[in-house]
């Protein structure tokens, strides 16, 4: 099966690829994938655990041979060790992979120098991503989130045009989840593409231009966030102070498929959100008043026919 | 060349902030030498316990230079009461007790150690027969002395030093190359360096670099130590033993490359490089020398790299052999290095599955 979205007009396409997939055995951990992901873009695979996105975005950073398909990153295949791509991009990995005992300065300029990048500018990326008051301190006594930006910084270190995250905020509380994010929305502001990886349906929802959804080695659907939710149909979920509706008044409102609800509140379900809230705004019965469309997770659980294992 | 020094540096840090590292590369090898330095370098037996019963013409007329010779081999102690003194002596607390009988010395002693007993009588009676000859009033005719087959200088720690800092640079070696690996690619930094356009010379040649650069300060520690507190006394082709110690810690970087390549975990590699190490040292005569060990055991011990390390450093650093000896055995650790560089190539997997 071959899913692509469209390209966003006049862009070139950073990243190909074709019909790729990769055998464990009798796993296929990829089977078929192909997308493009434009210059500048901010490209999300979403998935649950196991889905095979770590597996994809090994082979589109060229640290596995693909069994079968193709990828083109910047133009070049990245598969043989492509020392002429390796200054171009930039990778996190799952792993927090850094040199033992070493501080978080002493961490980054190590990374610098194996890019030819000035000391300087790397103490320019302690301060971007807010470490300037660790710098001292050794990457084993950083808390997650820190070692998430340190590992980002590292990955950045020399500017690349395309980079690569893995599952960024995998294990991380939620406070420094949504710290990271303003911390990646910025990423591909001066044109940089991001390939993101995670499994969070409102990290894909907020941060990413498109988004892959993936499961059992194949992307089902891809689209921007809000083409894929507006693409599920699904209906709106209004409630309301149960004091203020009856349930048979709101089964009488136009537009109202279902009512539902307990002691507190009325839940109605509806296709039409715009006529119904109009007839509850002239009953004054807006007290409490909740509405909540669809989300990614709704497209997912729609497209996988199966509960989320994150 | 920037690459290079930054890896460099990075390891080095890494090392020598690693306390435990540190430990056991330098500071556990030096408590051995301390020991061994320590316990075997005074090797004269202590002196035997002699109680002098009333009066011995012939201990007490000594001419002084007799008597110096006599002080040094016993200790003696006057007692009057001649029932307390073989009491003494028949509970161990003496070796001999010595009484006169008219011109006869009689020494009491007992059988429970019949080689301390030979030792105290046979030194007794040379100092008789000597009293003998002074009593003759004749100049003697013949004389004695002893003298080792080894030159003069060769004491314990001449033995001990090249043994156990070949240990010690086996051990640095194989457990930091074993955990370098296993940690790195657990963390996956294997693989994001494999992202870096670093070549993978950079990255092997910072490690040997770092290695090599501890296993000289090991040595430097080692030899300033046994020369200056053990009197370790090298010989003019001392130096030879660098060349050999950095093949050796090529060889024993392999071999820990092989067991971390081997084992799944970090301490497993380290657990599995101590298997390795260990045993080698104790066949390859870092602790006793293996002079008197059977023949299928020399030969055992030849098939082990640290044993010929060990015999190189002896031979050029106390035995005042040169480059004919040294050169072979650089051969032998670059051979060994090479075949079980080749298996640990082999085995190698760039992430534990």
């Amino acid at each position: 099966m071959t899913v692509s979205g469209p390209l966003a007009s006049g862009r070139m396409a950073a990243i190909e690829v074709t019909d790729l997939t990769m055998v464990y055995g009798d796993l296929k951990a990829v089977d078929g994938v192909s997308f493009e992901v434009a210059e500048g873009e901010f490209f999300g695979i979403l998935g649950p655990n196991g889905a095979g996105k770590t597996t994809t975005l090994e082979m589109m950073e060229g640290l596995r041979k693909p069994h079968s398909g193709s990828v083109r990153l910047l133009g070049a295949s990245p598969w043989p060790r492509n020392s002429a791509l390796l200054p171009r991009i930039g990778v996190q990995l799952q792993a927090s992979a850094f040199f033992e005992r070493l501080t978080a300065r002493e961490q980054l300029h190590t990374f610098a120098a194996m890019y030819d990048v000035s000391t300087a500018q790397a103490d320019d990326w302690l301060e971007r991503v807010g470490l300037t008051d660790k710098a001292d301190t050794r990457t084993e006594n950083l808390s997650g989130g820190q070692a998430q930006r340190l590992s980002i910084a590292c990955a950045l270190v020399h500017e690349p045009d395309v980079v690569f995250l893995d599952e960024p905020t995998a294990s991380l509380d939620p406070q420094a989840r949504r710290n990271l994010w303003d911390l990646l929305a910025g990423l591909n502001e001066s044109g940089r593409t991001v390939v993101l990886t995670t499994h969070y349906m409102d990290e894909a929802e907020v941060l990413c231009d498109r988004v892959g959804i993936m499961d059992r080695g194949r992307i089902l659907e891809l689209d921007t966030p809000a083409e894929l939710i507006r693409g599920l149909d699904a209906p709106v979920r209004i409630s309301v102070a149960a004091h203020l509706l009856a349930h048979d008044a709101a089964r009488a409102l136009p537009g109202v498929d279902h009512v539902d609800g307990d002691q507190s509140s009325v839940v109605l379900t509806t296709q039409q959100p715009s006529a119904v809230l109009t007839a509850l705004a002239g009953q004054d019965a807006l007290e409490g008043l909740q509405v909540r469309g669809a989300t990614l997770e709704d497209v997912f659980l729609d497209l996988t026919g199966r509960e989320y294992r994150a | 060349m920037n690459a290079f020094k930054a890896l460099s540096i990075a390891i080095a840090k890494g090392f020598f902030r690693d306390k435990a590292s540190v430990f056991f590369a330098i500071i556990f090898p030096l408590m051995f030498l301390v020991l061994f330095g320590g316990i075997f370098n005074d090797e004269d037996t202590p002196k035997a316990e002699l109680l002098q019963i009333g009066d011995v013409s012939l201990i007490d007329d000594l001419p002084a230079d007799a008597r110096k010779a006599f002080d040094d081999s016993f200790d003696v102690k006057k007692v009057d009461d001649r029932g307390d003194a073989l009491d003494e002596v028949r509970k161990g607390d003496a070796d001999a007790a010595v009484e006169m009988r008219g011109d006869e010395l009689i020494a009491h002693y007992t059988q429970t150690d019949q080689v301390r007993a030979a030792t105290t009588a046979g030194t007794l009676s040379a100092f008789v027969d000597a009293a003998n000859v002074r009593a003759s009033g004749q100049e003697p005719k013949f004389s004695f002395r002893a003298e080792a087959v080894e030159d003069d200088s060769l004491t314990t720690i001449q033995f001990v030093t090249p043994g156990l800092l070949g240990w010690a640079i086996a051990m640095s070696a194989a457990f930091g190359a074993a955990a370098t690996l296993q940690g790195w690619r657990q963390s996956k930094l294997l693989r994001r360096l494999q992202l870096a356009p670093v070549r993978t010379g950079s990255i092997v040649g910072a490690r040997i670099f770092v290695t090599v650069a501890v296993a000289l300060v090991q040595m430097a520690i080692f030899l300033g130590l046994g020369a200056g507190a053990f009197g370790l006394k090298l010989t003019g082709n001392w130096w030879l033993a660098i060349p050999l110690i950095i093949c050796g810690t090529l060889c024993f970087m392999a071999l820990g490359l092989l067991a971390g390549a081997l084992a799944k975990t970090t301490e497993g590699a380290v657990n599995l490089a101590n298997f390795f190490v260990m045993p080698m040292a104790f066949l390859s005569g870092s602790f006793f020398p293996l002079d008197g060990a059977p023949g299928w055991l020399q030969f055992l011990s030849k098939l082990l790299p640290l044993r010929h390390l060990n015999d190189g450093m002896l031979d050029v650093m106390v035995r005042g052999e040169g480059l004919a000896a040294a050169l072979p055995v650089a051969g032998i650790l670059l051979a060994f290095t090479a075949v079980i560089g080749l298996v640990a190539v082999k085995l190698f997997r760039w992430e534990t599955v």
